[in-house]
Order: C-alpha cells, then sequence, then structure tokens
C-alpha cells in the first residue's frame, strides 16, 4: 500500500490514488507541465540576457562571428525541428482518436529520427567550428590564431558571442537529448497500451516539452545565424 | 466536523512500513518531509560549526585559530551551507511537505514522485557540497563573485557551482509540487480564502522558488563554463562583464530571502491564532501581503550593487521599489499584534518562539530599511551592518519561526510531546544569545567594520568579543533545544489529536497521522481560524 | 559629536555628518515603531493572558480603516527615508567642479595611489583638509572596493572600468582605509591610512615625497613612445580626432550619436578603439590592450585632460 502508486483502473484507464479524479489528475498535469515550461524560459532567459547585453556591447563582433555560422544547416535543422513538432503532434492525435499503438509509436519513432537528425548536424556545424579553432577557450584570442586573423580588433568581442552560442546550443542540444529519451519512454508507454482517447497525458505532456524546446530554437536561428548572414566578409 | 480521536484500524503513517526501503522509496509527503528534516538537521549542523569557527577566529584581532586562506574557506562554506542546504529548503521542504496536503484536506501533494525525486536531487547536491567541503573547500564567499571565482580561486568553484545547480532543481520541484496541489487539490469547501495562512505562505514561496531558481542555475552554469573551458563571459580580460554575473545572480538571490522568511510568517500566523485563540486579524491582507512580498521581491536586486558603479538612475529606482516591499511586511506585523488583542493568550513554547520572532523581525525588517537607504548604503555596505541584518532576519526571523514551527507540529508529526521546561528554556537562551551574538554587529558595521575580515583593526576587540561570547551561548541554547527535542522523539508522553485545542484540519486528524492522512476527504464549511468564542475546557476536546 | 560616543566614526568629511543624520532619524523612526509594536505584544501578552475562570473571547475580525493607516502611514515614512537618503546619495556622487583628481588602482592585495602632481603611494593616501577630492578608481584583477569610513565613503573597483567617487575632509587627522570587496587571501589586509593634512603640511608632504613625473609628463611620455601623434595631431588630413580639448566636450560618432569624452571613454578609445567611431574618420586605429597598465592608461588619461584647444571649451 505504502510502496507504489495504488493506480485505480476504472474503466481501463489510469488514475494515480491520490487523485479524486481523471480531472484533478488530467488538469494537475497541465498546470504542472505549464509550470516547468515557465521555469524552463527562466532558465534559458538569463543566456538571452546574456546575449541582448553583449549584442549590445559589441555589435560589429557579433555580426562577424555570426556570419561564421553555417545559415544553411541552420535552416535545414529549423525545419527538421518543426517537421519533429509535427509528427509528435500527429503522435498526439492518434492516440486522441483511439487509434491504437501502432500509428502512436510509428508518429514518435519519426519524431526522434528529427530529433537524431537535428543532433547529427548539430555535432558537425560543432566540429567544423573546432577544426577552424573557433571554440572559445582560452586559445581563442592568440595572435596569429584563425580567430585573431578573421576578426582583428573584434576578436574579443567574437568570442564572447561563441561562449554564448555554444552555451545556448549547447543547453538546447542537452534538452533535445533529454526529449529522445522521453519519447522513448513514451514509446514503451505506448507500446503498453497506456494511453486512450480518455487518458493520453504522458503524450500530451511530453508533446509540449517538445513544443517548448523547438520553440526556443525558433528564437535561437535568427538571433544566432541570421544576426550576420548577410555581412559579406568571403571567408567562411 | 472532527475526526475520531481513538486510535483508527489503520498504522499511523510511521508504523505503514517499517524497513529502511519503505523510507527510501516512499512516496508519502508526510515521510518525505522527515527525510527532509532529517537532512538539513545535519546540514545545520554543519553550517553550526562552521559558524563556531568564524566566532571562535574573531575572539582575537588577528589570525590565532585559521590561516587567512582558511579562514575565508570557513566563512564561505558557513554561507553555502546555511543558505542552500538548509534554509532554503527547511520550512517548505519539511513542514511544508509534511502538512500541506493535510491542511488543504486532501491525500498528498499533486505529484508524489516527483516529491521522492525532489529530495534525491537536495540529497545528491547536498552530497557534492560534502564532498566539496572535503576537496579543498571554496573561498569565493557564498556570492561567487567574478573575477576572483571565475579566474583567480584556487578552490574547487565548478565542484561548488554544480552542487548549488543540482540542489536548485529540488527546490523548484518542490516549488512546482506545491503550486499545483494548492491550485488543483483543495478539498471541497476549501477556498482560496479559507485557506490557512501557512498555505498562503507556502503558495506564494513555491512561486519564488519555480520562477528565481532558474535564473541562479543558469547563472551559476555560466560559472561553471567559465571555470571549466574559459568561456570568458564575466572575464574584463576578455570583454566580458563582471557585473552582469551580480546581477543575474542577486536576480534570484533577492527573492531567494523570501524564500527564506514567507514560510516562516506563515508559521508566525498560524502560532499567533492558535496561542490566541483567535483569527488573525485582517486575513485578506496578510494573505494578499505574502503574494505581494513575492511579486515586488523580484524587482529589488539592485539593492546589492549600489556601489558597484550602476547608474545612480539605476541605483534610485531599486531603492524605492525596496522601500515598497517593506510595506506588506508591516502589514503582517500590525496584524499579528492586533491578533492577540482581546484575545486569550497562552504562551506555551511555540508561542514564546513566536514572540521572540516578533521582536527580532522588528529589528531585522527595520534594519532592511537603513541598507535600502542610498545615503547610508554607501557607508554600510559590505560592513557588519550587513551581516547584522541578514542574520536578524535569517536567523532571528526564519529560523526562530522554524522552530515555533517545530514545537508547534512536533505532537501532530510524531504523536509525542517534549517537556515544556527546557522546551521554554532553550527558547530563551537561544534569544538570549542570539541577540548578544548579533546586535553587536550593528554597532561595529556603523563603525566600519567590513565583512569577511580575517583581521580587524583591535579598537574593536570588544565587540567582537561580545559577539563571539554570543555565539558560544547561541550554540549552548540550540544544542539544549536539539537534546529535548530528541529525548522526545525517544521517550516523550503519548500526544493527543489536539493538544493545543487548534483548529485546522491538521488537528482533526490522528497524531500521527495515518498514510493516507484523512479517513474520508472532509468537507469545508467554515472559514480559517473559527475559534469559538467561549473557550472549550480541556477536558472536553 | 563623533568622538565621544564609540558608535560612531569619525566624522571627517562634509556628508560624514549628514549620512550620520540620517542614521538617527532612521533609528528614531524605527525605534518608535519597534518600541510600539512590542509594548503593544507585552501588554497584550498581559492583559489578555489565558484565564480559567475568564472564557469569552471577541473575535475581532479585521478594520478597514486600521490597514489603510498602518500601510499609508509606514509607506510615507518610507518615502522620507528614501527622500533624504537619495538627494543626499546625489549630492554625495556628484563631484564640485575643479575637484582634484587622484587615482587609484587596487590590485591584490594593495592600493596604489597617484597623484597628479607625481606622488606615489602604496596603502595610504595624503589629502589636504577642505578640499573636495575626486578618486578615479579601478583595479588590475579582482573586484575590490575602496572604502574610508570616516569619510562615509565607499565604492568598488571593478576590472575593466573606472568608477568616480569624490570626498571632502574636513578634520586634519590619520583615518582607516578598508578594502570592502571580498578579493582573496589577504582581502583584510589590504587596509591603509588616509592622512587629512592642513594645507601647509599638504605642500610640505608634497614637496618631500615627490618621485619622479607628474601623472600628466608619464603620460605625456606615454603619448610619444607610443607614436600616438602620428595619428593624433592638429594638421589637416590626420588619420585621428585631434585630442586637443577633446576631454569634457560633446564628440560626435559615426553612428549619428554623442557621446561625453570623460575618463572612461579616453580609457574605451584606448583599449577598445573600434567600440566608438568618431564621424568623419575610419576605424583604422589598433588597440593597446595588453599594451598598457591600468596606471598607464591612467597616466594617459591625465595627460590628454591638459590638451587644451583653440575654440572648444571643456565642459
Amino acid at each position: 500500500m505504502q510502496q507504489h502508486s495504488h493506480a485505480g483502473h476504472a474503466g481501463g484507464v489510469r488514475l494515480a490514488h491520490h487523485f479524486d479524479d481523471l480531472k484533478q489528475q488530467h488538469e494537475s498535469a497541465q498546470l504542472g507541465m505549464w509550470a516547468f515550461l515557465l521555469t524552463e524560459v527562466m532558465f534559458f532567459g538569463g543566456l538571452f540576457l546574456a546575449y541582448l547585453i553583449y549584442r549590445n556591447l559589441y555589435p560589429e563582433a557579433f555580426l562577424l562571428a555570426s556570419n561564421q555560422l553555417n545559415v544553411t544547416l541552420g535552416g535545414i535543422n529549423t525545419a527538421v525541428l518543426i517537421f519533429s513538432s509535427l509528427t509528435m503532434a500527429l503522435a498526439i492525435r492518434s492516440a486522441q482518436t483511439g487509434q491504437g499503438r501502432i500509428p502512436q509509436i510509428a508518429w514518435l519513432v519519426l519524431t526522434v529520427m528529427f530529433g537524431v537528425a537535428f543532433l547529427v548536424i548539430k555535432y558537425f556545424e560543432y566540429k567544423a567550428k573546432w577544426d577552424h579553432g573557433m571554440l572559445p577557450g582560452p586559445g581563442f584570442m592568440a595572435a596569429g590564431g584563425h580567430p585573431a586573423e578573421l576578426f582583428g580588433e573584434h576578436v574579443a568581442g567574437a568570442r564572447i558571442f561563441f561562449s554564448i552560442y555554444f552555451a545556448m546550443t549547447g543547453l538546447h542540444a542537452f534538452h533535445m537529448i533529454v526529449g529522445i529519451g522521453i519519447m522513448a519512454w513514451m514509446m514503451i508507454s505506448s507500446w503498453k497500451g497506456y494511453f486512450t482517447p480518455s487518458n493520453y497525458d504522458g503524450l500530451e505532456m511530453s508533446g509540449l516539452y517538445w513544443h517548448f524546446v523547438d520553440l526556443v530554437w525558433i528564437f535561437l536561428f535568427p538571433m544566432l545565424y541570421l544576426l550576420g548572414a548577410h555581412v559579406h566578409t568571403g571567408a567562411h | 466536523m472532527s475526526a475520531a480521536t481513538t486510535d483508527t484500524q489503520k498504522p499511523s503513517y510511521l508504523m505503514d512500513g517499517t524497513t529502511l526501503k519503505s523510507w527510501l522509496l516512499t512516496v508519502d509527503h508526510k515521510r518525505i518531509g522527515i527525510l527532509y528534516l532529517i537532512a538539513i538537521t545535519v546540514f545545520f549542523a554543519v553550517g553550526g560549526l562552521f559558524a563556531v569557527g568564524i566566532r571562535a577566529e574573531l575572539f582575537t584581532p588577528k589570525g590565532d585559530v585559521f590561516d587567512s586562506d582558511t579562514y575565508n574557506k570557513v566563512f564561505t562554506l558557513h554561507g553555502v551551507v546555511m543558505i542552500f542546504f538548509f534554509l532554503i529548503p527547511s520550512i517548505p521542504a519539511t513542514l511544508g511537505n509534511f502538512l500541506l496536503p493535510i491542511m488543504i484536506g486532501t491525500r498528498d501533494v499533486a505529484f508524489p514522485k516527483i516529491n521522492l525525486l525532489s529530495w534525491y536531487i537536495y540529497m545528491i547536491g547536498g552530497s557534492l557540497g560534502v564532498l566539496l567541503i572535503f576537496m579543498g573547500g571554496l573561498d569565493t564567499g557564498w556570492t561567487l563573485y567574478p573575477p576572483f571565482s571565475s579566474t583567480y580561486s584556487n578552490t574547487n568553484v565548478a565542484l561548488a557551482a554544480a552542487a548549488v545547480f543540482i540542489s536548485g532543481f529540488s527546490s523548484i520541484l518542490t516549488g512546482l509540487n506545491f503550486m499545483v496541489t494548492v491550485h488543483k487539490m483543495r478539498a471541497p469547501g476549501m477556498t482560496w480564502f479559507r485557506l490557512p495562512l501557512f498555505v498562503w505562505g507556502l503558495y506564494s514561496t513555491a512561486l519564488i522558488m519555480l520562477l528565481g531558481t532558474p535564473v541562479v542555475a543558469v547563472t551559476v552554469l555560466a560559472m561553471f563554463l567559465e571555470r571549466v573551458f574559459h568561456i570568458g563571459i564575466f572575464d574584463p580580460a576578455t570583454g566580458g562583464d563582471p557585473v552582469l554575473f551580480q546581477h543575474m545572480f542577486w536576480f534570484y538571490s533577492h527573492p531567494a530571502v523570501y524564500i527564506m522568511i514567507l514560510p516562516g510568517m506563515g508559521v508566525i500566523s498560524e502560532v499567533i491564532a492558535c496561542f490566541s485563540r483567535k483569527r488573525v486579524f485582517g486575513y485578506p491582507f496578510v494573505a494578499m501581503s505574502s503574494l505581494g512580498i513575492a511579486i515586488i521581491g523580484f524587482l529589488v536586486w539592485g539593492h546589492h550593487m549600489y556601489t558597484s558603479g550602476q547608474s545612480a538612475y539605476v541605483n534610485i529606482v531599486f531603492s524605492i521599489l525596496t522601500y515598497i516591499v517593506a510595506v506588506p511586511s508591516a502589514i503582517k506585523v500590525f496584524n499579528w499584534t492586533a491578533t492577540m488583542y482581546k484575545g486569550s493568550v497562552s504562551m506555551d513554547t511555540p508561542m514564546v518562539y513566536a514572540m521572540c520572532f516578533m521582536g527580532l523581525f522588528l529589528i531585522g525588517g527595520l534594519t532592511g530599511l537603513f541598507c535600502a537607504n542610498l545615503g547610508l548604503d554607501i557607508h554600510i555596505h559590505d560592513t557588519y551592518f550587513i551581516v547584522a541584518h541578514f542574520h536578524y532576519v535569517m536567523v532571528g526571523s526564519a529560523m526562530f519561526a522554524y522552530l515555533a514551527g517545530l514545537h508547534f507540529w512536533f505532537p501532530k508529526m510524531f504523536g509525542k510531546m517534549y517537556p515544556e521546561g527546557p522546551a521554554k528554556l532553550s527558547a530563551i537562551v537561544i534569544f538570549v544569545g542570539f541577540n548578544l551574538t548579533f546586535f553587536p554587529q550593528f554597532i561595529l558595521g556603523y563603525m566600519g567594520m567590513p565583512r569577511r575580515y580575517h583581521y580587524y583593526p583591535e579598537e574593536w576587540q570588544v565587540l567582537n568579543v561580545l559577539s563571539s561570547g554570543g555565539a558560544m551561548t547561541l550554540s549552548a541554547g540550540l544544542l539544549l533545544g536539539g537534546a529535548n527535542i530528541t529525548w522526545a522523539l525517544i521517550a516523550g508522553k503519548k500526544a493527543p489529536a489536539n493538544p493545543w485545542m487548534a483548529k485546522g484540519l491538521e488537528w482533526e486528524i490522528s497524531s500521527p497521522p495515518i498514510t493516507a492522512n484523512f479517513e474520508k476527504i472532509p468537507v469545508v464549511t467554515e472559514e480559517a481560524y473559527a475559534y469559538p468564542s467561549q473557550i472549550p475546557s480541556p477536558a472536553h476536546h | 559629536m563623533g568622538n565621544q560616543i564609540p558608535m560612531f566614526p569619525e566624522n571627517a568629511s562634509t556628508i560624514a555628518g549628514q549620512v550620520d543624520l540620517v542614521y538617527l532619524y532612521l533609528n528614531l523612526v524605527c525605534a518608535v515603531f519597534a518600541i510600539g509594536v512590542v509594548i503593544a505584544i507585552v501588554y497584550f501578552a498581559i492583559r489578555y493572558r489565558r484565564n480559567p475562570t475568564h472564557t469569552a473571547i471577541q473575535q475581532v475580525e479585521g478594520s478597514h480603516l486600521l490597514e489603510i493607516a498602518w500601510s499609508v502611514i509606514p509607506l510615507i515614512l518610507m518615502m522620507t527615508m528614501f527622500g533624504w537618503g537619495a538627494w543626499l546619495y546625489v549630492h554625495a556622487v556628484t563631484p564640485p567642479k575643479g575637484a582634484m583628481d587622484i587615482y587609484v588602482v587596487g590590485k591584490q592585495w594593495m592600493w596604489k595611489v597617484q597623484h597628479p602632481t607625481g606622488q606615489r603611494e602604496i596603502n595610504d593616501l595624503h589629502v589636504p583638509v577642505s578640499t573636495p577630492v575626486r578618486l578615479t578608481i579601478t583595479s588590475e584583477d579582482v573586484i575590490h572596493s575602496y572604502y574610508i569610513p570616516s569619510f562615509r565613503m565607499k565604492r568598488d573597483a571593478v576590472p575593466g572600468r573606472y568608477s568616480q567617487a569624490w570626498f571632502e575632509a574636513t578634520k586634519p587627522g590619520t583615518y582607516h582605509i578598508f578594502c570592502a570587496e571580498f578579493c582573496g587571501t589577504k582581502h583584510s589586509q589590504m587596509i591603509g591610512k588616509v592622512h587629512v593634512l592642513s594645507a601647509q603640511d599638504y605642500a610640505n608632504w608634497l614637496a618631500g615625497n615627490l618621485s619622479g613625473d607628474t601623472a600628466e609628463e608619464a603620460g605625456r611620455k606615454l603619448f610619444e613612445a607610443n607614436r600616438c601623434n602620428t595619428c593624433h595631431h592638429e594638421q589637416s588630413g590626420a588619420r585621428g580626432p585631434n585630442l586637443a580639448g577633446v576631454f569634457g566636450s560633446q564628440v560626435q560618432l559615426k553612428d549619428g550619436s554623442t557621446v561625453l569624452a570623460n575618463e572612461e571613454f579616453i580609457r574605451e578609445s584606448i583599449l577598445r578603439p573600434q567600440a566608438k567611431i568618431v564621424a568623419g574618420f575610419e576605424p583604422v586605429m589598433p588597440t593597446y590592450e595588453g599594451q598598457l597598465s591600468e596606471e598607464q592608461v591612467l597616466q594617459l588619461v591625465a595627460y590628454i585632460k591638459t590638451l587644451k584647444g583653440p575654440a572648444k571649451e571643456a565642459k
């Protein structure tokens, strides 16, 4: 009695022991997930603030540094994430309309595949920066180094741009990895038949999380990639 | 309605499963509250030991006990342990976890498994903190200001950042749980304005935990990246701005102090109402003032940075807002006082602590007005005046409120009573010791003694000796109080369901409660603190 | 008043007494409220103590009038506290014109002070009485804070920027200087003494402590050694703006905005020249970041301040 949440199985749906009814359980889950996403906004918000302040302090440097990012790959990633949100929504829809676990799992698998594609593209982007010596460590400002050649006077501001770039996209990628883990968990739950039209809370809350991570990227892409996209320096 | 006070067939939550596994895998909010209680008591002892170290060193003007680097680590770890591992969780995670569902008439918090998870996260963060102590400690001050912490310190700043980061998530999840619980799980008839004021306090605190903690999380994450990967975001040598860290840090750390005090204020409302046998005067105002403090408290962080070089205009805005945030606290103090008017006042141990709170919070809160003042703060910033101020509110108020709550709900939580005599005596000794420790520090601060000083000018030794003597007295009082409670846990007399004849749903169930809290979910029909106009004679309750 | 009561530091500057007055005012108002509430609590606890024979209680719910009263009255009182403090603060951070400039650089764990006439000090500070002194403060490493309790003055020394503070000492004597922002091992030993001297004594001290160039002279030498004059000169076609009279003027930038050419601007132009480009010039100035110490930058600033222009007025 003490150990596990004694799930009621009224009519085949799962109700935790401490809730009065499904409605209370569902509303609690929703409020909880929205509140959690609000905390994530505050979490990323700190880095958005840093970006705002330093962009204001070093406008030239930010333009030049942003120009170094690959807009094509970033754009592909944006499309990838948008499609992944579509497949996520379709997974939820298939649970909503009682289509059973195969369509649910199929849409979830597609979502994961998009997520993995995003991470793979990110890996290649990061690797390119590593190869060009553009990681914002202590060697970034070294005289004669690649960044010093590219940015000249603006190397300090460029370093800060890259610090923020890696911190924000790194944090975002971490959230993507967690999201893929959650999708895997949802696939297992779906296989066990947990999601029915009267209770598909797990899928819905996972979907909210996934959409949020997508939304963060929708902000990051223009802020980081498109900022310097128009600058013509030749170097890429 | 009143539940039967005789034992039911069901075991109490303490007896419902007696294996270690049943405790470590519990999802019962009451057991989780007890797990937190044990952990924070241990951390309080650790932080207290560091405090004794500080005051021992400051008996003399030169460094006789520690060398400077060690002393710097001692006061840093005192702050880190006391703030992150004791004060922030204290009332919410122990008393809040135990009482919140019961007070609103439900079986558990909204997310019991996340509640257990948050305890484990806290333990992991705390363990990293303990590891930090043994791996060379930290010497940056709990405030971790760069460039010292990012570039110059030789201690394990990254480990400290990790410990704080992780334990922050415990706070976020607790806040999330409490917020959803209050919104969605109140018993039938328990409207918002029938909630006990402790619940209002916990709810307001939950909002701050939710919205503020993530900001310090990302701040220490940035500090971690700075230490480990040298990304240079706060380092002026590479174009970074060290004052940006201060803004991000204090954006959380100021609301954090309201996390520490708001639950305590809620406790005081409960205790004063019970031991005056009266409804809290101006209930809606006291309730709303908790929300007001939570909200306005997010707007004042810059008052920690008056001398940092930020513009005079910014300073003026923060100063006005800081004075405004003081108003809801004043409202509470007046309402608590008015609650005692024409009541029936009984000086049981919880009330003794509550009375001590009133005096100490008056001093602590009012000295906040001194700190808020631009003309004054240029002089007293970073001196012992500030140290005295925040100890009066964090220890004199928050810790005293915690002790008041512990002594108030002890019989409910454990089904036993503690001996009254030693309990009151320890309260007095703690009160005297506390004042002796910290009041001289106001004087030292105005005289110009900076904080975090290992050596100090000889002319200030007398006041420092007074303060250190007070610290030893305070420790003795705390040890006495702790011993009394421990004795009561082992051999205390059995407690009835409602030893204080108090109003509130928690007093209508058995002491200690059964796992499910209520035999049947109550239907609430009366207002909070619906004390009758006649005191029932004790034999009939 | 300050000397007799061991609760105040020396009253040794023009604002010290005013700060103490604000302190007394706050003490008075807060004491009245605190004592008033304590008396009420004690009185209620005794007058209404639990009495087995008297079991009736009067439930008084609340009073809107009281709530308004004890919200509005404290708010008004607090606004007076804010107002007086803010007024004093604005005065305390606004140096008067013609104040004597002294440059302070904090580093672990000492204070380096440079007088405009060339004298240098470590940890100590000699100043003449009844003379406004303006401090330009920075740090070479971590954040420190320059604190003189007897003047009720404190300002953080932040690396990477200048902070300004000022005082006017009123009483000859010797007073504490402390570092007031934790900065590492010897934070509490980063202390010194400020010596307030009569005009005659100060002149004597100056004469006896001449140690080489004035700040301006050292700055002039740096200006030449670093070939600044190859771009910054008054002939036509110069690659850099003419610096004669620039200090204190409003400078028009390439992006259309104007900026005041104060110490911070001069420093930024030396260390981060690309940050603000003057209208009519190209961004070709190299940075001197890493080639000049903070003290050397201060000396250059001191020198550039002396460059007077033909028609421009220093603001």
